[in-house]
């Protein structure tokens, strides 16, 4: 299966992917402006807030996992979507899951690095959202990492994804539910393998990604 | 940075592969000076009260021996650690050296654990009935087949959705014997679906697709309340599932509780586990969910 890999791991490297891209776009998307609002504004209420939003990043994925399920089920408010294992729902779970941890991230960062932008801005009479757009932009390179830190959550999670996935072959199968199968197999050198590869792919991952900021802050 | 990151990644490599290589050693060297475990390994063990057992979810989440063991460790002292997986991990784990005895249910893997010199004994003392579940309205038709095999001509024939466990336990491995030379392809057949799981979430994922589903009767019943789904075949000629014991060979794997593995078969063999063991289930079940063996 490994060398050369088959149609199989193929396959599940590319749902992996295909999952993880995704649910880290559209937690960025929710996310960072959320985060730079929160982190370049004072408001009422803020402390109380970013409590809630440290809790939420420390949201255990089975839980999270538990409640898309419990809201996608036949029977639950959106069960009739059908959406239960399926790739989709494995995003919505993520998102649930990374979102906090973008919005925390990010609110933190921008608080703490853009005090002189938030000052500029403010002696230029920006509106809040506008603010908030000049921080993203200043600290796009930092928030970048965020970005990463969002994508390795997303690819490394395994118990929310099998929960609402179901592991099924050829279907919502994805790396880390793959590892946990061959572990439950007592196939442990093989599991391990699928775990070099998990390591090998989110390294490529963060080197593609840093070339590609790179090359655009030059350019 | 880039670089540390570089080096951790290289030695992360480097270990991962030695543990595969590394695979294979200890049994040779136990093999290769058995001698040496056999002088070593007898009495001088009482103080050893633990007792690592490796067994299958079915005896362990059916209740089956959070309802025997109190008996067993009161009346001897010993601790019984239980460990539940499916057959495949169950015997796996025994091979690495982690368990002193097993409990499982998968007769050709089980051969294949003596015959390479890892279990000294097979002692089949038990067994139930595997059964087919499925929607309340049966749209396979097959709650008249004659046997299991029938049944699964006819979900194959109507292409209604089927999960199977897909992760080698010993369900697994009775499904795919029932399938006989016709095998679903998961990759083919999209009715057919390889859920990778464990019983539970498989039954699980059953009522929620309105799907069939080969399962113990013992996890069916437990979880009966929470499902949306029937047994449409039960007690087939090819549905019987039988219960192992089997001590771990301490001339190949060293570190062995032999004593306490011996203490644990004569009980579980004897007349007062069989009692318990033929009555368990009549009180919240109304039937029993395990048959003892003709000794």
């Amino acid at each position: 299966m490994l060398f050369p890999p088959d149609k199989e791991l193929l396959q599940i490297i590319g749902v992996t992917l295909r999952m993880s891209f995704f649910s880290t776009v559209i937690s960025c998307l929710i996310g960072l402006p959320l985060g730079a609002l929160i982190g370049s504004k004072s408001f009422r209420g803020k402390a109380f807030l970013k409590k809630l939003i440290h809790t939420l990043m420390g949201l255990p994925p089975v839980v999270a996992g538990l409640i898309v399920y419990m809201l996608f089920t036949h029977y639950g408010p959106f069960g009739r979507l059908q959406m239960l294992f399926t790739v989709r729902v494995m995003v919505v779970a993520q998102v649930l899951l990374i979102t906090p941890v973008v919005i925390g991230l990010s609110s933190s960062f921008i608080e703490s690095a853009s005090k002189p932008v938030i000052e500029t801005a403010r002696g230029l009479g920006f509106s809040g959202v506008r603010t908030a757009a000049l921080c993203i932009r200043e600290g796009r390179s930092s928030l970048f990492s965020v970005v990463l830190n969002a994508f390795g959550r997303s690819i490394a999670e395994v118990g929310a994804v099998s929960i609402v996935g179901g592991n099924i072959q050829w279907k919502t199968r994805v790396m880390t539910t793959a590892i946990m199968l061959e572990t439950n197999k007592g196939k442990f050198s093989f599991a391990l393998a699928l775990g070099i590869i998990l390591l090998l792919i989110a390294f490529a991952v963060n080197a593609l990604a840093s070339f590609i900021v790179k090359e655009h802050a030059d350019g | 940075m880039k670089k540390l990151f570089a080096i951790l990644l290289a030695l992360v490599m480097l270990a991962g592969f030695a543990a595969c290589g590394a695979k294979q050693t200890p049994a040779e060297e136990t093999t290769a000076a058995p001698a040496d475990v056999t002088t070593e390994a007898p009495v001088e063990t009482p103080a050893n009260m633990v007792i690592r057992l490796s067994t299958t979810t079915s005896v362990n989440d059916s209740g089956l021996l959070p309802y025997l063991l109190p008996t067993f460790e009161a009346k001897t002292g010993y601790k019984v650690e239980v460990q539940s997986a499916g057959t495949g991990a169950a015997i796996q784990k025994a091979i690495d050296g982690n368990a002193d005895v097993i409990l499982v249910h998968a007769k050709a893997s089980e051969e294949e654990f003596i015959a390479d010199g890892y279990g000294v004994e097979r002692l089949p003392f038990m067994y139930n009935y595997f059964v087919i579940v499925g929607p309340k309205d049966d749209p396979a038709g097959v709650k008249d087949s004659a046997d299991a095999a029938t049944a699964f001509g006819k979900i194959r024939e109507s292409e209604s959705k089927f999960i199977s466990r897909g992760d080698e336990s010993g369900t697994h491995k009775a499904e795919l014997k029932i399938w006989g030379d016709e095998k679903p392809d998961p990759a083919e057949d999209a009715w057919y679906i390889s859920a990778g799981q464990g019983m539970g979430a498989c039954l699980t994922m059953a009522s929620e697709q309105q799907a069939y589903c080969l399962t113990d009767k013992a996890t069916f019943l437990s979880m009966k309340d929470t499902l949306d789904l029937d047994i449409v075949l039960a007690e087939g000629d090819d549905m019987k599932n039988t219960y192992s014991l089997i001590a771990v060979n301490p001339e190949k794997i060293d570190g062995i509780n032999v004593v306490g593995a011996q203490a644990f078969i004569d009980w579980m063999l004897s007349d007062e586990a069989s009692e318990m063991i033929a009555k368990y289930g009549e009180a919240q079940y109304g039937a029993a969910l395990f048959y003892l063996l003709e000794k």
